[in-house]
C-alpha cells in the first residue's frame, strides 16, 4: 500500500513534467475559475459584514408604557418578554432617563427642556432581539400585553434590508454555483484531453496487468498537484489584488458607510482554505470521471 | 498450459471462430499462421480476456478464462507476457521506465527492480539504450524492449502478434533468435505470423487457421491451405 502511494507521487509529478502543456492548460483554467469565484467571495464577504453591522442598529424594539403602570408591573413585562423566543436581553428606560437621552440627543439646545414642568417622555422598555426577523414578532406579542401605549420599531427599514440582504445572498449563491458548473465542465474537458491523450498509455498499462487503481493513482497525484497550484496562485493573486483595494480605497468606505472592509488576514486564511479544498476536489474529481470512460474492462 | 474446448467467438456479421478446441503444452513454441481474417488475433484476444467467447470454455495456466471478473483481470495479464506488432510502448517513459513499470504493477520492491531490469536490459541486447525515449529507437530495438517487458516478470507464457511484422528481415531474425532463447528458459510462446520463411526454418508446431477452424496442427512448415503443402 505504502509502496504504491509512493510509486504515485513519483509517477504523478513526473508525468506533471513531462506533461507541461497539459498541466498549464488545466492550472490555468482551475485558476481562472477559483479567481471570479475568489471575487463573489470577496464582495459577498463584504456586503454579508456590512448587513451584519447594519443589522445592529436596528435589531431592537422599543415598548412606550402607560404613564399609570408601575414600576413593578414593568418588571412583571419585562419578565414575560425576556422569556419570549428570540429575546436577547430587555433593558428599563425611566421616564427621567428618557429625557436625558432626549438631552443628550438636543446637545447644546438640550436646556430647552430644563424649563418644562412636567416630564412628558413616557417610560419603555428596550428589547434586544436575536437577530432581524424576530423583531416583527416580538413586537406583535409585546402588544398583546397589559400597560404598553405603544410600540416601535424600524419595521419597513428592517423589511427592506431583510430584504436586500436576503436578494444579495441568493445571488452569491447562484453566481458562485453557477460558476463552480461552469469551470467544472471545463476543467473535465482539459482533464479529458490529458486522459484522452493517453488512452494509448492506458490501454498499454492494462495488457501489462496494471489495475484500475494503480493506473489512476498518478492521475490523482497530478490532479491533486495541479489544484494546490491553481489554490496558491488565486489566493496570492486576489490577496494581491485586495490589499491594494483595502490601500486605495478602505477608509473611504469605512467613512461612507461606517463599516471596515473584512481584513486581508480573515479572507487569506479562509478563501486559502476554500480554495485548497475546491482546486484539489476539482483536479481529483477531473482526473477520476474523466478517466472512467477509459478504465471500464 | 492453454486449452481451448469448443470455443466460438462470432461478431456481428463476420465468425472470428468456430467450435474451436486446441491445447498448447507447457514450453511449446507454438506458430499460429493463416490468411488475413481467419481468426488469429481472436484467438489471441480471448487469451488475454480481451473479448469474451460466446461458446466453450479457455483455460490459461490454472485460471478459467471465461469466469475472470473484471477485478481479476489484471492479477490474470501479469502472468502472460505480450508482444504486438507495433511494439506498444509508453512513449513518455525511457526503455528502462517502460521494463520498470511491469515489475512497479507487481508491487516489486525497488531493489529488485534496480536489479532485474538491467540484467533483462542485456538479455534482450540493448542495455546502452536504457535512458533513451523509444521514438529515439530503431524499431528492431523498439520490439526488444517490448520483449524485455513481456519476459521482465518471468511469465509461463509469451503471446506475440506479429512480433516481426514492422521490421526488416534481418532484425526478423535477430528478434527470432531472442524468442527462440526464451523458450529455451521453458517459456511457452504462441506466435502469429505471416512469415513464411520464419516458420519454415524455425520447425515448430504451426496451427494453421482459417475462416475460424483449425485446418491443420503439426510440427514443421507454413502453408494454411492442405492444398498448398506439397
Ligand atoms: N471488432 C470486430 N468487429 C467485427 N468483426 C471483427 C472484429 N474483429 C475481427 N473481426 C472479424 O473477425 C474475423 C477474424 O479477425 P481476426 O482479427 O481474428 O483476423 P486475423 O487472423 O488476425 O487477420 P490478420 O492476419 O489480418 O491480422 C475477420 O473476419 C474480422 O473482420
Ligand atoms: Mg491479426
Amino acid at each position: 500500500m505504502f509502496g504504491s502511494i509512493s510509486y504515485s507521487l513519483k509517477q504523478g509529478i513526473i508525468q506533471l513534467f513531462r506533461n507541461k502543456g497539459m498541466a498549464a492548460a488545466s492550472i490555468f483554467s482551475i485558476l481562472a475559475m477559483l479567481l471570479i469565484l475568489g471575487m463573489v467571495f470577496v464582495i459577498s464577504v463584504n456586503v454579508n459584514m456590512f448587513t451584519e453591522v447594519v443589522k445592529q442598529d436596528y435589531d431592537q424594539v422599543e415598548v412606550f408604557l402607560l404613564d399609570k403602570t408601575t414600576q413593578e408591573e414593568a418588571e412583571v413585562l419585562m419578565t414575560k418578554l425576556t422569556a419570549h423566543e428570540g429575546v436577547k436581553a430587555v433593558e428599563y428606560r425611566s421616564k427621567e432617563k428618557a429625557l436625558e437621552i432626549l438631552k443628550d440627543r438636543w446637545g447644546e439646545s438640550g436646556y430647552l427642556l430644563d424649563s418644562l414642568g412636567r416630564n412628558p417622555l413616557p417610560a419603555s422598555i428596550m428589547i434586544s432581539v436575536d437577530s432581524l426577523d424576530k423583531a416583527s414578532e416580538v413586537a406583535d406579542f409585546a402588544g398583546t400585553l397589559k400597560g404598553i401605549d405603544d410600540i416601535q420599531f424600524y419595521k419597513e427599514t428592517v423589511e427592506k434590508l431583510t430584504k436586500i440582504t436576503n436578494f444579495l445572498q441568493a445571488s452569491a449563491v447562484v453566481i458562485m454555483a453557477f460558476l463552480v458548473f461552469i469551470s467544472v465542465i471545463v476543467v473535465s474537458n482539459t482533464v479529458k484531453l490529458t486522459v484522452h491523450a493517453r488512452q494509448r498509455e492506458i490501454r498499454i498499462m492494462r495488457y501489462v496487468g496494471a489495475t484500475n487503481w494503480f493506473i489512476r493513482g498518478p492521475f490523482i497525484v497530478e490532479g491533486i498537484v495541479m489544484g494546490v497550484i491553481s489554490a496558491l496562485l488565486a489566493t496570492g493573486f486576489i490577496m494581491f489584488i485586495y490589499n491594494k483595494l483595502i490601500e486605495a480605497v478602505g477608509s473611504q468606505i469605512l467613512a461612507i458607510v461606517s463599516t471596515p472592509l473584512i481584513s486581508v488576514e480573515y479572507l487569506t486564511i479562509n478563501m486559502g482554505i476554500i480554495f485548497l479544498a475546491l482546486g484539489t476536489a476539482i483536479g481529483v474529481w477531473g482526473s477520476i470521471v474523466s478517466m472512467r470512460r477509459f478504465l471500464s474492462a | 498450459m492453454i486449452r481451448f474446448d469448443h470455443v466460438t467467438k462470432k461478431y456481428k456479421t463476420n465468425i472470428g471462430l468456430d467450435d474451436v478446441s486446441v491445447s498448447i503444452e507447457k514450453g511449446d513454441f507454438v506458430f499460429l499462421v493463416g490468411p488475413s481474417g481467419a481468426g488469429k488475433s481472436t484467438f489471441i484476444k480471448l487469451i488475454l480476456k480481451e473479448i469474451n467467447a460466446d461458446g466453450g470454455d479457455i483455460y490459461v495456466g490454472d485460471f478459467h478464462v471465461n469466469s475472470l471478473s473484471n477485478r481479476t483481470i489484471p492479477k490474470f495479464r501479469r502472468k502472460i507476457g505480450i508482444v504486438f506488432q507495433d511494439f506498444r510502448l509508453l512513449h513518455k517513459k525511457t526503455v528502462y521506465e517502460n521494463v520498470a513499470f511491469a515489475m512497479e504493477v507487481l508491487h516489486k520492491p525497488h531493489r529488485l527492480i534496480r536489479k532485474q531490469v538491467p540484467q533483462i536490459l542485456s538479455l534482450v541486447g540493448i542495455s546502452d539504450k536504457a535512458h533513451k525515449y523509444p521514438d529515439e529507437l530503431s524499431a528492431g530495438e523498439q520490439q526488444r524492449v517490448a520483449i524485455a517487458r513481456a519476459i521482465v516478470n518471468n511469465p509461463a507464457v509469451l503471446i506475440a502478434d506479429e512480433p516481426t511484422g514492422n521490421l526488416d528481415p534481418d532484425t526478423a531474425w535477430e528478434i527470432m533468435d531472442l524468442l527462440d532463447q526464451i523458450n529455451l528458459r521453458g517459456t511457452t510462446i504462441v506466435m502469429v505470423t505471416h512469415a513464411k520463411d520464419i516458420v519454415d526454418r524455425m520447425k515448430k508446431r504451426v496451427i494453421a487457421i482459417e475462416k475460424g477452424h483449425i485446418v491443420r496442427d503439426e510440427k514443421g512448415a507454413y502453408g494454411y491451405n492442405l492444398e498448398e503443402v506439397e
